[in-house]
């Protein structure tokens, strides 16, 4: 998704001339566009995340629209004071960029994945999150967030690939019709549901989340809810503060507790082992038989 | 760099809040030293007063660093700069010096630390506009003046930024990171002071995590480093002067090493770590009012004697 993001901030800077984009000396091969279109307003503020994020609260303080980017692993938990006191807290509308959420940064191990960054985000006051799934969904994000009153955090990772396409990026927006299951997910790694044989995926209705904190549910997605009675939610996070507690609060709120209500989440890193994205989705359960078998007993069960 | 971009000299800044407007500007004057003793006079007695009504700690903070509020507010900042106090727990100092200069109603210094008051122990979010930011929490304070001394650049802004750090929070490592950040960017619209009391939390600082050499440390880093008595409007605006002929090359960004005593002419508190913790009895706050009024009395004197 970052060439896809760059190219939208690259439209986005031509269109707004008070746009400051920083990063934390990362962005190589992808944001040197940005650069050249920025000029003077492109600062690359070094390996400081913590200066980076406060720069930029100092910087929309004085009237700036500042896009911040940064690896999720160190753009979201590094700085998380100064995002929650200076940014969060002062309603700055500062655009905080993450690229590899989940597995992202893959085989480089745990230092660089970022399975807690939604939950540590959605805590904070005043924070929308932005949660792309394909390519396509970046110029309508950026722009977005660029009309966002509010600090924003997106979520950056490998686009997925919809065989049949998606609808415009929304907070909300139903990616397929399905039988007897209601799945729920955010990012990319949804698309992993159409890895399963087809007579499983005809049984799958399939929503994304595209903004957190999560608004009103559709109509006829409660409807469905109802009426099918089992949830699956899917999200390359740990399910602490990920989508299915956020989710569950919601759903028992409006009175909706469907029979079946399962969380298929990442794990960590249970055999002490490390790989590519897809093989540590695959050790979580997010990819492969296990995912497989997990959604055949919800559906057959 | 443009002209337009250049920390203007501030020799020749008018001292535009010293008494009645209508004054033709004044630099360095018996008639100025006397006011900006007569306003810290009353923004410390103001102070004073809300830590007593309030039964509240952190008055040897605000002791340290008066002189140099007062000093930035009267006699160099002008209406279109900014202050970030980044030792927010001096936060009593500046609602006293903002009240003093009506940026503030001066009514609401009595809800100070009281339920449901704008004016807590530390500076509030988005509440008070002389406040930009809601500092306290340490090592915040200068990469945020930073970020507001490049916007001022960027936008060729004639604006410039204090910053008034404690030396304690020197030890927090993204205080560094914005230095060598403003000494890269060479943000020579922004001035940082450092409250240099040598006390912090439950030490001297030499002793907790040392500092020393400070002077040469800042100087490494890129900073021009001028050094003054906090204390002394003299000294103070000797450095303001220093400053000024430092940064007309737009070079190099300053840094005002500021010697303080914590707890600053009041005997008991005096140089204590106590001082930043522990409240004032009835006793302590009559002495502290009558060692005030003596020291007051003595430096007008002095200053009278001396024009």
């Amino acid at each position: 998704m970052r060439d896809e993001f760059a190219r939208a901030m690259v439209a986005l800077v031509g269109k707004r001339s008070d746009l400051v984009f920083i990063t934390a000396d990362v962005g190589y091969m992808a944001v040197e566009g940005i650069a050249e279109a920025c000029g003077e307003r492109f600062i690359n503020v070094g390996i400081a995340e913590q200066n980076m994020v406060s720069v930029a609260a100092g910087l929309a303080r004085e009237g700036h629209r500042v896009w911040v980017y940064g690896m999720a692993p160190f753009l979201a938990f590094r700085p998380y004071e100064q995002i929650r006191t200076d940014v969060c807290l002062h309603r700055l509308p500062v655009k905080l960029v993450g690229n590899g959420g989940g597995y992202g940064y893959g085989i480089m191990g745990p230092t660089h994945h970022a399975l807690e960054d939604v939950g540590a985000m959605r805590v904070l006051p005043n924070l929308r999150l932005y949660l792309p799934l394909t390519g396509e969904d970046l110029p309508r994000v950026v722009e977005m967030m660029a009309d966002d009153p509010l600090p924003n955090y997106l979520r950056l990772n490998a686009a997925a690939s919809i065989p049949d396409g998606t609808p415009p990026f929304a907070p909300w927006r139903k990616i397929k019709p399905g039988r007897s299951c209601v799945v729920m997910g955010m990012g990319p790694v949804l698309a992993n549901l159409y890895d399963v044989d087809r007579a499983l995926l005809d049984e799958l209705e399939i929503w994304n989340v595209g903004v957190l904190p999560l608004e009103d549910l559709p109509p006829d997605l409660l409807a469905s809810i109802r009426q099918k009675q089992r949830v699956v939610i899917v999200e390359e996070h740990y399910r602490a503060c990920g989508l299915a507690e956020a989710l569950s609060y919601v759903l028992l709120a409006q009175g909706v507790c469907p029979a079946s209500f399962t969380s298929l989440h990442a794990k960590g890193y249970p055999s002490g082992r490390y790989g590519s994205q897809r093989w540590h989705q695959e050790e979580s359960g997010l990819l492969g038989p296990e995912l497989h078998a997990h959604l055949e007993r919800i559906v057959r069960g | 760099m443009p002209a337009a971009l250049a920390f203007r000299a501030c020799g020749d800044v008018k001292i535009s809040r010293l008494g009645d407007e209508d004054q033709p500007p004044v630099t360095d004057t018996p008639a100025a030293r006397l006011q900006l003793l007569e306003r810290v006079y009353s923004v410390k007695k103001r102070f004073l007063a809300m830590y007593k009504q309030a039964h509240a700690g952190h008055i040897g903070s605000s002791l340290s660093c008066a002189e140099i509020l007062v000093f930035l507010q009267h006699a160099w900042m002008r209406d279109e700069d900014s202050l970030v106090l980044s030792k927010g727990h001096a936060a009593a100092a500046l609602y006293a010096l903002l009240a003093d200069v009506n940026a503030i109603d001066a009514r609401t210094l009595d809800s100070y630390y009281g339920e449901g008051t704008h004016l807590p122990a530390l500076p509030p979010v988005n509440t008070i506009d002389a406040i930009p930011f809601a500092t306290g929490s340490l090592g915040h304070g200068l990469p945020l003046s930073a970020g507001m001394a490049l916007g001022a650049m960027l936008d060729r802004r004639d604006r410039r930024l204090f910053c008034l750090t404690s030396d304690g929070e020197l030890d927090e490592g993204s205080t560094w990171e914005a230095a060598l950040f403003i000494a890269h960017r060479k943000l020579t619209n922004l001035v940082w002071l450092i409250d240099r009391n040598r006390i912090q939390g439950i030490g001297a600082t030499e002793e907790v995590l040392a500092l020393e050499p400070l002077d040469a440390k800042l100087q490494a880093f890129g900073f021009h480093v001028v050094t003054a008595d906090g204390h002394d409007f003299a000294s103070l605006l000797a450095a303001r002067d220093a400053c000024a002929l430092s940064l007309q090359d737009r070079q190099r960004p300053v840094v005002i090493i500021a010697d303080t005593v914590k707890g600053h002419g009041i005997r008991h508190m005096q140089d204590t770590v106590a001082s930043h913790y522990l409240p004032m009895d009835d006793a302590q706050y009559a002495q502290a009012l009558d060692e005030l009024s003596s020291a007051h009395a003595a430096a007008l004197a002095r200053c009278r004697d001396a024009g």
